[in-house]
């Protein structure tokens, strides 16, 4: 299983970067004119994120810099102590609708600390691995095309991140 | 909502870092978050452009076409209000195959670009459309069948089993993803619920339902911004079923 996966994942980007131009070439596209025309697009689109990203990064920077939210962590912690949850991964629960960069660095930060197979290690690598960062993912896309009112977006993504997170808690205490 | 983090984020960090003396943090963590966000952004734009470039390639040589056809009966079910042949139908299933493969980096790009093109299907440019809102939701659940960079770390700190976590990250994102389908639905149907669409009622099967709902309620926390001032005179609910958001 472990060799199919490791297979599938190093060949899966190889193998679409090899078909992708390869199909287009047999289609007769001007594949090379078509490719640069294309990643034009992309240059814009990354700089139009740039002011919504630019916001959205000082305000989660002054959160966590103020100490907030350790004080928010230390307020939770003891609530979820008697259900076996360990409260050393509640923060990647905080962390994770926040900060991708933030919660994947709290998340390596535990597997160095706990060990990649203690309890710990294995709810934060799945936390991590089956949840998204909501208020990027949020940002990025919304922000590319200059939507202002994101309707219920929001409230869906951080409630998915809920169910994720107390899922992937209670999956983990049940297989290891 | 996110007027209303954005300044809670900010002030709550500012009464902090004042209640505990040491106000001059928050200068610097602006600054930092600042130049964070403008990093990451650059270090999008070589993902961007390479992976619009090659999505470019993959459009003009008919294969995400291809692939949309192919998986359109799911994303139709997804996606009720977007039209079969539209570009987003590609652009949306491509960012769901490499969300699946736990291509993240190559996910984003498609993802901005369906976001795109649902974007030239949208009659309030500043208002997101539902079919965005469900879009957001397979993302920010990111169904994940192989999450790569996590087993990596663990191989770095050696793991006696690197891949033990797939199985528990396959279920936890099952349910996530599931729970958000769910949600979305929800609140779809209760915006459609709360704006009755301004087509005869005749078209609507659910018309009696609507209107015998308890409309006192509904209409005292309707959400100012959601109501449509453009006036809906060009609907024509002979294209496709759900035709009641494309105003």
């Amino acid at each position: 299983m472990l060799n199919f996966i490791n297979l599938v994942s190093t060949w899966a980007i190889p193998v679409i970067l090899a078909f992708i131009p390869l199909y287009a070439y047999a289609k007769k596209v001007p594949v090379y004119d078509s490719f640069v025309d294309g990643a034009k697009d992309g240059f814009s689109t990354a700089i139009s994120i740039i002011p919504h990203l630019v916001g959205m990064m000082v305000a989660i920077s002054i959160f966590r810099a103020s100490g907030a939210l350790d004080y928010l962590i230390s307020w939770v912690t003891p609530w979820i102590k008697h259900w076996g949850v360990p409260g050393e991964v509640l923060p990647l629960g905080l962390l994770r609708p926040l900060t991708g960069t933030g919660s994947l660095a709290f998340t390596t930060d535990l597997i160095r600390t706990y060990g990649p197979d203690s309890m710990i290690g294995r709810i934060a690598s799945t936390i991590q691995g089956s949840t998204d960062t909501t208020l990027y993912v949020l940002t990025v896309y919304f922000g590319a095309v200059g939507i202002r009112n994101g309707r219920y977006a929001l409230k869906v993504g951080l409630f998915s991140d809920v169910v994720g997170f107390v899922a992937a808690i209670a999956i983990c205490l049940l297989v290891f | 909502m996110i007027h209303l983090i954005w300044v809670a984020l900010i002030c709550i960090g500012f009464i902090f870092a004042a209640a505990q003396g040491n106000i001059e943090v928050v200068t610097k963590a602006a600054f930092d978050g600042a130049t964070t966000g403008v990093t990451v952004c650059f270090g999008l734009i070589s993902v961007l452009v390479f992976w619009m470039g090659m999505m470019r390639l993959a459009e003009d040589g008919g294969l995400l076409q291809k692939i949309s056809k192919l998986l359109s009966p799911l994303v139709a079910f997804l996606f009720p209000d977007v039209p079969r042949n539209h570009p987003a139908m590609g652009y949306i299933l491509s960012n769901m195959s490499a969300n699946l493969l736990g291509l993240g980096n190559a996910a984003t790009p498609m993802g901005i670009k369906a976001m795109q093109e649902l974007q030239t299907l949208n009659p309030d440019k500043q208002t997101a459309t539902p079919a965005m809102c469900t879009l957001l939701a397979l993302n920010t659940a990111s169904i994940t069948l192989i999450p790569t960079t996590l087993i990596a770390i663990r191989l770095n700190f050696h793991s006696a089993h690197p891949a033990e976590i797939v199985g528990t990250t396959l279920v936890a994102t099952a349910i996530a993803t599931f729970a958000a389908i769910a949600a979305d639905r929800w609140y779809r149907s209760r915006e459609l619920r709360r704006r009755p669409p301004a087509i005869p009622p005749s078209q609507t099967s659910l018309a009696p339902l609507i209107s015998s709902a308890p409309t006192s309620a509904a209409s005292s926390t309707t959400l100012p911004v959601s109501s449509p001032a453009v006036p809906r005179t060009g609907i024509t609910a002979a294209k496709g079923r759900d035709t009641t958001w494309k105003g």
